[in-house]
């Protein structure tokens, strides 16, 4: 984990842009108003599915509008999906899944509600590669693990202080959708306990064990 | 019979209704039934629940993990095309710019109406619900009592198949012995819930009676109760009935169920009655105005047919109106003549007065109790299966407040959705975020540990909440649309009060840990919109004086005796139960007394 006494000198364009937090923990840079402007996305210009979609077709991302990644941007968020949803012993990683796929067809959306979304994603993502630049003089996805866990550690402290604040609110906007995006694939469904969403002929309620669990009697 | 065309409509019919929902379903049910002749005008498309639902799809197959967007309003998966609080070009407005006295509209245009889309909870008004004027001193009595309702809720019960219990609560009446179908069984948080609630504040956690088949309908019994001495009616409900199959205890059923195990108007209502030979239904038909004959009587109605614009009238003996509340409001007021120049049945100038809704409100918790439970199935029928009733219905002149509420409670190991995930932080506590492994682990934990539970209480009829045509603006047919006035009343926050502090109460009676405290004090901030339950009711008031109502105690516009309200608008108020069961029971009441009164020839 990185600490103030590791900070690079930076010059004085950068240092206006950063912001530093109360505590003693390593300042993030925040984009400066020119900056975000530069930075803000033309929105999409393509329509929604309407009011009467066809409900049994199964979709994947693009198929309704187009995707906004650029190679660059989709292989950083693969890397982040990653970070925030790695594999483990049990279950697979987030972009095995697809997530990152999931994540552009989001923030391509034609809709308002995923705009804010689109704007602090497509903001956060160079931030990160000059973030990274600025530790290990390289970009975000050519870091080494342990340089990326610990910007996205420091981004989890600052959003967990400010979900609100970039770029704070980058990274709880990402994670929401990782983990909203893993969590409703099969494989995330699994890993997560689901064990629903199959026909039956009959339903009995929670098993003995769960009752004996909770120190109730049989229903 | 089918489905027609304006073109292919016949000259006459004896019963003309607008809407094909729970209340006009039910009236095309019955009438049909009784060899009357129908047309339903429907101002959506055809929808098909059998083919067209999603039942078993998973997020990852829908558009944005299924969200809600402005194309679909309650998530892609829900069973609503074409609906919603907001549709493009058929706009309503609010009297005033204040978040809390506005009103959200849902409207749901497509065939079988809200029944797609419903929650499918169905619970009887009690006998006190009826008297809200008398033992309350605010709203109004209905002009029946629940005595006069109780034959017509078990029928209504008996052919929609809803399941659960007796309980013998005070003013949350039990079904006669044989009518409701078995409850399924609790889920674990239901369960602690019901050990916790009775032992620390002696709350009864019981079963919630939902239009879900948890068996297959006796198809041999219960059409001969229906129609006895009605053999065609028998054999058609038989049929009908032997298509419906139990639930699978998988799926929301506001996805709609094509097993047709969940009810809809569709499935249950038009299927028997198109098959009666009976019924004729015309899609894509947008009433605009109610007509009048010389005599002052309903002619029958004029309509827009959708696809193309174009303008028809259809005429029958008696109209009715289903539209929903709100919708048949506007159609009243929409339809102006030299007789009636403020609106159709409206010489009491009521016509849109008295909307009531559910008074709501919600809270969750975390329960560590749920946390790591052994991995288990815990779908049953997916929707609400537990509900603690108004407990306090015997005391009620002890409270602040008029109108009693209930809860309904649904916990478990949901299918999670795009939300699934982010509510963990605060649980896990640290100066982090979750993610990474910890985030993994920390899922798995507590996805399946929060319990959450939503209040739905009592309106008295007041004169802030009424609608009337908006002097400007019009919808893309060229009618004037509604505009709403709202204003909760001090009775109504005092009775959110009281619920925010017994949720807090029954969530930490089950050992619930809390992200916030319940808006005990400011209950305007924990008051749902009006509307956004969509439960409104009330418009076309029923009651015993023509002067302070707009239909008699059967529905029939004192002004129009053949015009007929089918649909929630003439509710003198809002119990703390839902609507649908009770449009259901006063339609089938009414259109039972259309069957008579066209018999003796007084229609």
């Amino acid at each position: 984990m990185n600490n103030s006494e590791d900070l690079p000198r930076i010059n004085r364009r950068l240092a206006l842009q950063w912001v530093t937090t109360a505590t003693a923990s390593i300042p993030l840079l925040d984009v400066d108003v020119e900056g975000a402007e530069r930075l803000r996305p033309k929105s999409p210009v393509a329509n929604g599915y309407g009011p009467d979609p066809d409900l049994i077709r199964q979709y994947k991302p693009g198929d309704l509008w187009p995707l906004t990644f650029t190679v660059d941007q989709r292989r950083l968020v693969i890397v982040l999906c990653d970070l925030i949803i790695p594999a483990d012993e049990t279950s697979p990683s987030a972009s095995s899944q697809g997530v990152h796929d999931f994540i552009d067809e989001w923030i391509s959306s034609p809709y308002r509600d995923q705009k804010a979304d689109r704007n602090s994603i497509l903001k956060g993502l160079p931030w990160l590669d000059e973030e990274a630049k600025r530790r290990g003089g390289t970009n975000f996805v050519s870091l080494g693990s342990d340089e990326q866990l610990a910007i996205c550690h420091e981004l989890a402290r600052l959003a967990r202080k400010n979900r609100n604040t970039h770029p704070g609110s980058f990274f709880y906007r990402l994670r929401n959708l990782v983990a909203g995006g893993y969590y409703t694939t099969p494989a995330g469904m699994k890993d997560i306990g689901y064990r629903g969403n199959v026909a039956m002929p009959e339903w009995n309620g929670p098993p003995r064990e769960v009752l004996e669990r909770l120190g109730l009697d049989p229903q | 019979m089918p489905l027609i065309s304006p073109a292919n409509k016949k000259r006459d019919y004896d019963v003309v209704i607008v809407g094909s929902g729970a209340g006009g379903g039910q009236m095309a049910y019955t009438l049909t039934m009784e060899g009357i002749s129908v047309l339903v005008l429907e101002a959506g498309r055809m929808f098909d629940p059998t083919s067209e639902t999603a039942m078993m799809h998973t997020p990852d197959m829908a558009p944005l993990r299924g969200v809600k967007t402005p194309d679909k309003q309650y998530g892609f998966y829900d069973a609503s095309v074409e609906s919603g609080w907001n549709i493009p070009g058929e706009p309503y407005t609010n009297a005033s710019k204040e978040k809390s006295r506005q009103f959200a509209w849902w409207r749901q245009r497509m065939m079988g109406g809200r029944t797609n889309h419903w929650g499918r909870v169905s619970l009887r008004n009690g006998p006190y619900d009826f008297k809200t004027r008398t033992r309350q001193g605010v709203g109004f009595d209905w002009p029946i009592s629940y005595d006069d309702l109780a034959p017509y809720y078990d029928k209504a019960e008996m052919l929609v198949g809803i399941f659960g219990d007796s309980e013998g609560i005070e003013n949350s009446p039990d079904s006669s012995p044989g009518v409701l179908l078995p409850p399924p069984k609790f889920r674990a948080g239901e369960l602690l819930a019901k050990d916790r609630a009775k032992k620390k504040l002696g709350i009864d956690v019981v079963p919630i009676h939902r239009a879900v088949l948890t068996t297959t309908q006796d198809a041999d019994r219960v059409p001969k109760k229906l129609h006895p001495g009605n053999k065609k009616a028998q054999r058609l409900l038989a049929e009908n009935m032997r298509l419906r199959l139990k639930c699978i205890f998988a799926t929301d059923c506001h996805r709609g169920c094509s097993i047709k195990a969940a009810f809809d108007s569709t499935s249950v209502y038009l299927t028997p009655a198109l098959k009666s030979g009976n019924l004729d239904i015309i899609p894509h038909a947008m009433a605009r105005e109610i007509t009048l004959n010389k005599a002052g009587k309903a002619s029958g109605v004029t309509f827009i047919d959708k696809t193309d614009g174009s303008e028809h009238h259809v005429t029958g003996r008696v109209v009715v109106l289903a539209a929903s509340s709100q919708e048949s409001v506007r159609l009243l007021l929409n339809s102006k003549s030299n007789q009636f120049p403020d609106g159709l049945a409206n010489s009491s100038g009521k016509v849109g007065k008295y909307i009531t809704d559910s008074v709501a409100s919600s809270f969750s918790a975390q329960i560590p109790a749920l946390e790591n439970l052994p991995l288990h199935n815990e779908d049953g029928t997916v929707g609400q299966q537990v509900y603690i009733p108004w407990w306090r219905a015997g005391e009620q002149h002890k409270l602040d407040f008029t109108g009693g509420y209930k809860f309904v409670l649904v916990s478990g190991r949901k299918m999670p959705s795009i939300n699934t995930g982010k509510g963990f932080d605060w649980v896990a506590g640290g100066d982090e975020i979750l993610f990474g492994k910890k985030l993994k682990e920390d899922a798995r934990r507590y996805h399946g540990s929060f319990q959450g539970i939503g209040a739905q209480g009592a309106m008295a009829a007041n004169d802030d909440c009424y609608a009337e045509l908006d002097p400007q603006v019009k919808d893309k047919w060229g009618l004037p649309v509604l505009r709403f006035h709202w204003k909760w009343s001090d009775d109504e926050l005092k009775q959110v009060a009281d619920q925010q502090r017994m949720l807090g109460a029954v969530l930490e009676s089950m050992g619930g840990r809390f992200s916030r405290s319940p808006h005990v004090d400011d209950p305007l901030r924990a008051i749902k919109q009006g509307g956004a339950i969509i439960h409104e009711v009330g418009g076309a008031i029923m009651g015993d004086d023509r002067t302070k109502s707009v239909t008699d105690k059967w529905c029939q516009t004192w002004d129009v005796p053949n015009l007929v309200m089918a649909d929630g608008a003439t509710f003198p108020g809002t119990a703390d139960k839902n609507p649908t069961l009770t449009i259901m029971a006063l339609a089938w009441r009414a259109a039972g007394h259309v069957v008579d009164e066209l018999k003796k020839g007084h229609l």
